[in-house]
């Protein structure tokens, strides 16, 4: 843990990219030693705000308070750990067999996961992912490679975020990554970022997961693209109302 | 968060009550903190403009998620300012992704500006406090962080900002904020 640990202080004020925050986030989520160095530290931080503050136009005040009038608070977070399990679980989803490169990750089954997360009951910060993970409307959307690989996307509405978990995933390509991607009603796929090439993780996928009918990955030249190049090798449908 | 008069009412209050949509309480909440979360985003993205959005997109969340603050985690402000401050950093860096600005943008035409946090700084005690708490960390450390905190880069940007190893930014940033930690007093 030594090693991750020392990313405590970048991950305390964002100087981390994503792949390097879903990595500690999901470091935190056991380290209480990291939450208490984490928090004490935007403590620092925060204090350090002082030596910036501005004062904002009038307007925006207005705009502040006309725009939160429209806005529901979000419920508190009740009981981490005692997730009840969704009312709808869709479950619906495709699986597009990748032509020739990926082809390891032909898919033989699917499965609701079994939440290795859910005795996770430490008092934790919630970072995002456990937001998502932990949020009482949490739905899983899990899918099963032949290889072994396996990997479940959770979304909650309320967090508005999205959190895919991969385990035993092989790696893409040579010169490819793994992108993931928000199908959103309005703009069509959305990327959501690259992921890590490593076997087992936790990402928070970026984008308003709330408002996005389904999830996907495709294999794209490193880097990534703006728009899919490729068929999804995975496809995680939130269901109609989502 | 004691002495400063703009964050003298009790923001613990303020955000359990906002929780609870009183939008009264937030509109309190606005007046206590706006100078904080828009100076933040200002000093990150630079643009006032951006500044503005930002701080909306902010307070935007600071509403939705008010009821979600355990105090027992963490003071209000530090609250507030981390998510002030993650909502700058994703505005710079998804601007940034947009314009793929080359590759050595960073030697051109971004200073490492020494004395930068003491530009916009208000002639408050709590910020001659920080000062001098900034003060008492290494040159290195300081730019790290400054560069880190104020001006939304990552930590294998910073270290070749820097001209440090890849790798040592993120302890200089540790070490620099433990130091700054210990130096006001704060987290323990």
């Amino acid at each position: 843990m030594s090693d991750i640990h020392a990313l405590s202080g970048a991950y305390a004020v964002d100087a981390v990219d994503d792949i390097e925050r879903a990595r500690f986030e999901k470091h935190l989520a056991v380290c209480a030693e990291c939450q208490a160095e984490v928090a004490s530290l935007r403590e620092a931080t925060g204090v350090l705000s002082e030596t910036t503050a501005a004062e904002p136009p009038a307007a925006l005040r207005d705009r502040v308070l006309a725009e939160i009038a429209t806005v529901r608070p979000l419920p508190p977070l009740t009981t981490p750990g005692a997730t009840q399990e969704a009312r709808r679980q869709p479950r619906r989803f495709r699986l597009v067999a990748l032509a020739a490169a990926a082809a390891v990750l032909a898919a033989v089954g699917v499965g609701v996961a079994t939440q290795p997360w859910a005795d996770e009951t430490s008092q934790t910060q919630l970072s995002a992912a456990d937001q998502v993970l932990k949020a009482p409307d949490a739905k899983r959307t899990s899918l099963d490679f032949d290889d072994g690989a396996k990997a479940t996307v959770v979304h909650s509405d309320s967090v508005g975020k999205a959190v895919i978990v991969t385990e035993k995933m092989p790696p893409p390509p040579k010169g490819m990554v793994y992108q993931l991607w928000l199908d959103q009603p309005a703009s069509g796929m959305v990327s959501a970022g690259l992921m890590p090439i490593e076997a087992d993780q936790t990402m928070v996928l970026e984008g308003d997961a709330a408002t996005a009918k389904a999830a996907g990955i495709t294999i794209e030249p490193a880097g990534g693209s703006d728009h899919p190049t490729s068929k999804p090798i995975a496809l995680f449908d939130f269901g109609e109302s989502a | 968060m004691d002495r400063s008069a703009e964050v003298a009412p009790d923001l613990a209050d303020l955000l359990r009550r906002s929780g609870r949509a009183d939008e009264a309480a937030f509109a309190q909440l606005y007046d206590a903190t706006s100078r904080r979360v828009f100076g933040l985003a200002l000093r990150v993205v630079r643009d006032p403009a951006q500044a503005e959005e930002v701080t909306q997109e902010a307070f935007l969340e600071i509403w939705r998620t008010a009821g979600r603050f355990d105090a027992d985690l963490g003071s209000p402000l530090s609250w507030l300012m981390t998510i002030t401050h993650r909502k700058a950093v994703d505005r710079v860096r998804s601007a940034e992704a947009t314009t793929r600005r080359d590759t050595t943008y960073h030697h051109e035409n971004q200073p490492v500006d020494h004395d930068s946090t003491a530009e916009a700084a208000q002639a408050s005690l709590e910020a001659h406090r920080v000062r001098g708490a900034l003060a008492a960390l290494t040159e290195v450390q300081r730019e790290a962080i400054n560069l880190a905190y104020f001006g939304g880069y990552t930590h294998t940007e910073v270290a070749t900002m820097l001209d440090l190893p890849v790798g040592t930014a993120k302890t200089r940033i540790r070490d620099g904020l433990i130091r700054l930690r210990d130096a006001m007093g704060v987290g323990q």
